[in-house]
């Protein structure tokens, strides 16, 4: 387990900070390598040539992509604070709400934060609706693996800063501490605990790279036939 | 105490039939029930509410949802048979990497080649051929994704082949020509009872498919 352990990441990235927050947890020392996603270095591409995105975790020269593979990787090296449960049947509703999570909450905060006018209310419909998803799934713990945070909690790490930017920036509220009480509790919670709250992006670095990313996004569109 | 499994599943789902496959490689004894789609049972609208799609495994009373979970979680409760992931570490992220990837690409790449038609079918064509090409790449020598071994990217992507006829016919290209390296692990594959057994015929999903562009007013 001596080998050279490498994170190839970036600032923007809320994946790149789950890889961050889960060998920082274990207590495992790494080379940070920091990319700007606006302008990637060969790196990448060298060292994830199928989807050319951080994070990319680097173990003793293999490289490995997709911030979820990543954790469940570092989970199964490094055995201390163990991320996710033993139970196999909690195992896979951790791995389901971690999927869920990115497949339908983030990409729904997202369509949210990019739609304009009328279209925004109708937009926030299903961001809401995942939210109330995990709001159930919170309710009644303090973190969703339970007394200590695991795999699940890292996976919507970025609920806390990141929604919160993607809100102001998308002029737009999701999540209402009266509607999601349990979530913005949990949220609160989350951010207080060490590495989580030693290793958070500086906020106006989001609002600067995603008030950028939306004129951008949204011009694509415009020029869309 | 006896096991408990159910199976909500649909014939032509290639997410089910990785079930299938896998609890038939571990030798387990199952009940399946077939959803009607069009009016969902109030059982699978129970066991998964947040998607109301199958496949959904219940086991004694607990559903596990999503197909690469359910695979998943059947290797790690029945360890002891026809292990589907490598016991390292790196390997097994390796083999989650390109079921990821299988998952991401291959349904919606399909999807698109038999509902449209001009430029959008061409660009999915084109995309599809890319994408398994990558995939004949990873599968290089091996006779499987797992090596020596079927395994878990074998169960990921072999569902998807008895959709190729479909694919082809609709999209009017050949998988083989250019990926035949990959059709030759598709019958490997199939010589494994696990595999025959959990596959329809082609003939039947092309057959399906017409139904359904007509259903849609697909020309």
């Amino acid at each position: 387990m001596g080998e050279e352990v490498k994170l190839i990441g970036s600032i923007q990235s809320l994946f790149s900070f789950r890889i961050e927050w889960a060998l920082k947890l274990k207590g495992v020392e790494y080379e940070y390598i920091k990319e700007d996603v606006r302008n990637k270095s060969p790196l990448i591409f060298k060292y994830n040539p199928v989807h050319k995105k951080v994070p990319v975790l680097v173990h003793g020269g293999k490289s490995l992509p997709e911030s979820l593979v990543i954790l469940e990787y570092i989970d199964e090296t490094w055995k201390n604070c163990p991320l996710l449960p033993e139970d196999p049947s909690q195992r896979a509703m951790a791995r389901f709400w971690a999927k869920y999570a990115d497949e339908k909450c983030l990409i729904a905060v997202w369509q949210a934060y990019m739609a304009e006018g009328e279209e925004k209310e109708k937009a926030m419909g299903p961001a809401l609706e995942s939210l109330a998803f995990l709001e159930k799934e919170i309710k009644g713990k303090k973190f969703f693996g339970g007394e200590k945070i695991g795999f699940l909690d890292l996976a919507v790490g970025w609920i806390p800063h990141w929604l919160n930017v993607l809100e102001e920036v998308g002029s737009m509220k999701l999540l209402d501490a009266e509607k999601f009480p349990s979530l913005h509790e949990w949220a609160e919670n989350f951010i207080q605990i060490s590495p989580i709250k030693e290793c958070i992006p500086p906020r106006e670095e989001l609002v600067s790279y995603f008030h950028s990313a939306l004129i951008y996004l949204r011009s694509l569109s415009a020029n869309k036939p | 105490m006896a096991d408990e499994i159910m199976l909500l599943d649909w014939w032509s789902s290639m997410f089910g039939m990785r079930v299938r496959i896998a609890l038939v490689e571990k030798g387990l004894k199952y009940e399946s029930r077939e959803e009607d789609l069009n009016n969902k049972s109030p059982l699978l609208l129970e066991m998964n509410p947040v998607h109301t799609k199958i496949p959904v495994l219940i086991h004694n009373g607990k559903p596990i949802c999503e197909s690469p979970i359910i695979v998943e979680y059947i290797d790690e409760v029945w360890k002891d048979k026809s292990p589907l992931l490598p016991t390292d570490p790196y390997q097994r992220a390796h083999a989650r990497f390109w079921a990821d990837y299988i998952d991401n690409k291959i349904f919606q790449l399909g999807g698109k080649i038999w509902t449209r038609k001009g430029e959008d079918q061409e660009a999915a064509k084109k995309e599809l051929m890319e994408c398994l090409k990558i995939l004949e790449g990873e599968l290089g020598e091996k006779p499987f994704f797992g090596g020596e071994n079927f395994g878990f990217v074998d169960v990921s992507l072999v569902t998807f082949s008895c959709w190729f006829y479909a694919y082809e016919s609709f999209g009017n290209f050949s998988i083989e020509a250019e990926c035949p390296k990959l059709i030759a692990w598709t019958k490997r594959c199939l010589q494994k009872s696990s595999v025959s057994s959990s596959l329809p015929d082609p003939l039947k999903i092309h057959d399906f498919v017409v139904q359904l562009r007509k259903k849609f007013g697909i020309e």
